[in-house]
């Protein structure tokens, strides 16, 4: 193709690059009519997706025992390796955390722990606000973690359906539970 | 009230205005930029979050101020002065208003020109005392840009000087009492407004500092204090460019008897500035030889043919 030249052709460039320029700034001027998208957080809270990740917590079930059963399964998924605890038994034959302690200032907020749990224990709220002022006081100890309702399953109880005696209730008594096969009988 | 005691009022009330009038440019700037990107800017500090700037002051004073051992230390030191000097020193001749000014040169023009010509000199020292590759970069820049813009600076204002018969700028702006020299020189108000921004460089002539290339350009090695001076430097000639316009193009202090002429003066120079920041806020920076073949192919020959049209319909 021709390459086009002569001073028609260049005051058209020339026209044609201010004209871009201008319509450029009265676009830009055009923004003072419109309204900031800045949310003002302290004062105003920002909206918060109904599964966002924020502070990890540790449930109670529907009867205000603890859920969780200590089987460390959050801290083998745990990526940063943040989630640290203990097992121990109690006489009427429940497992729980001797200890449970979460490093916030490792988490990453991933939800892993929350995916890995099998018994909706540990859960990840809409609080977000988790600053301090020295580095130790984020790490939360099990104290701090575990809060009164049983969060996001309300009704699950996991030694309700897990089939395994506790004391209070033997085998077979649980919900959708059969009662437990007699070796013993003949009958079918 | 004497002679000489409303000469030091001028001064010093002068002086505390520029100054004072600069740093609150640098609030004005962030909040306009905002609103025009659709976020608020700094609004926490005090009303509006005009006291910004002193926080800014607090925080800049605060900090250490740091001279690197591989810098030529006296050089590093001037530098930052001297670019708050030439700025300053150039307003001494720009007439507010009857009676409000400090000097009443009759050459004020040639010396606005030879001031803002010495302005180069601040960026080169800095640049090269700091013996930084980003600076030395800048000062390159800053130094090609500036001596290929002051010509047409100087040129597009010869229009205006033509039409007065006069250098003395008080003389100029009585002489647009019966029209402003906006309308024959719309081209001339055009090329030296541009030369104004390349001048104090900034955005779109912001080569020599270009954050994204150059880190800071030619104030990357400085801190604290001597960095604000810089800084506060670069907004004084925002306010000086603005001022300059009003003064050559915007007839000064002239204007319906609404306001006192101080008054029109402030808001003429206002307007300008805006326009300044609205300009930073749109457009992008070019690339360095795209700004050089824009100064010495279109500008300068666009200066020239202004000045031949202008000389012509004169002498007819």
């Amino acid at each position: 193709m021709k390459q086009k030249t002569g001073l028609g052709h260049y005051i058209y460039i020339v026209w044609d690059y201010f004209y871009s320029n201008i319509v450029t700034l009265v676009k830009v001027a055009s923004h003072t009519f419109t309204k900031a998208d800045t949310v003002e957080y302290p004062e105003q809270m920002p909206y918060l997706a109904p599964r966002f990740r924020g502070r990890i917590v540790l449930t109670r079930d529907p009867t205000g025992e603890e859920r969780c059963v200590a089987c460390n399964l959050c801290a083998s998924a745990c990526p940063t390796d943040c989630i640290s605890l203990q097992k121990t038994e109690d006489e009427s034959g429940r497992w729980s955390a001797e200890y449970f302690r979460i490093n916030f200032s490792r988490c990453v907020f991933c939800g892993m722990c929350e995916e890995a749990c099998p018994t909706y224990a540990i859960q990840l709220t809409q609080d977000f606000e988790l600053a301090e002022y020295e580095r130790q006081n984020m790490v939360y100890e099990k104290q701090h973690l575990l809060i009164d309702g049983p969060g996001k399953h309300p009704d699950y109880n996991f030694y309700e359906l897990s089939g395994k005696a506790v004391s209070g209730r033997a085998k077979g008594a649980g919900t959708h539970e059969a009662e437990p096969v007699n070796l013993k009988s003949l009958l079918p | 009230m004497s002679p000489v005691v409303n000469n030091l009022l001028n001064v010093v009330l002068i002086l505390l205005c520029v100054v004072f009038g600069a740093a609150l440019l640098t609030w004005l700037e962030r909040r306009l930029l905002g609103i025009w990107q659709d976020r608020y800017g700094p609004n926490r500090v005090g009303p509006f979050g005009t006291l910004q700037i002193v926080a800014d002051m607090i925080k800049l004073l605060m900090k250490q101020d740091w001279v690197p051992p591989f810098a030529d230390r006296l050089i590093f030191i001037v530098a930052p002065a001297f670019a708050m000097f030439v700025v300053v020193a150039a307003f001494a001749v720009i007439p507010m208003a009857p009676g409000v000014g400090v000097v009443d040169l009759n050459i004020g023009l040639l010396f606005f020109l030879a001031m803002t010509s010495l302005g180069v000199y601040a960026v080169m020292f800095g640049a090269y005392a700091s013996d930084n590759k980003y600076a030395m970069l800048g000062g390159l820049r800053a130094a090609a840009q500036m001596v290929s813009y002051e010509v047409f600076m100087g040129l597009s204002l010869m229009g205006v000087v033509m039409l007065a018969g006069t250098f003395n700028l008080r003389e100029l702006v009585l002489a647009q009492a019966d029209g402003w020299f906006i309308g024959p020189q719309i081209v001339g108000f055009f090329i030296f407004f541009m030369a104004g921004i390349a001048e104090s460089h900034r955005t779109p002539f912001d080569l020599p500092e270009a954050e994204h290339e150059l880190t800071a350009g030619f104030h990357t090695e400085y801190s604290g204090m001597k960095f604000a001076m810089f800084f506060i430097g670069e907004y004084v000639s925002v306010l000086m460019s603005a001022a300059m316009i009003t003064v050559l193009f915007f007839g000064g202090w002239l204007g319906p008897a609404w306001f006192p002429p101080l008054v029109w003066f402030l808001l003429k120079t206002m307007a300008l500035v805006l326009l300044m920041i609205l300009i930073r806020g749109s457009l992008p920076r070019p690339r360095y030889d795209q700004l050089m073949s824009f100064g010495w192919k279109f500008m300068l020959p666009l200066a020239l043919v202004n000045l031949l049209i202008t000389g012509a319909l004169i002498l007819i």
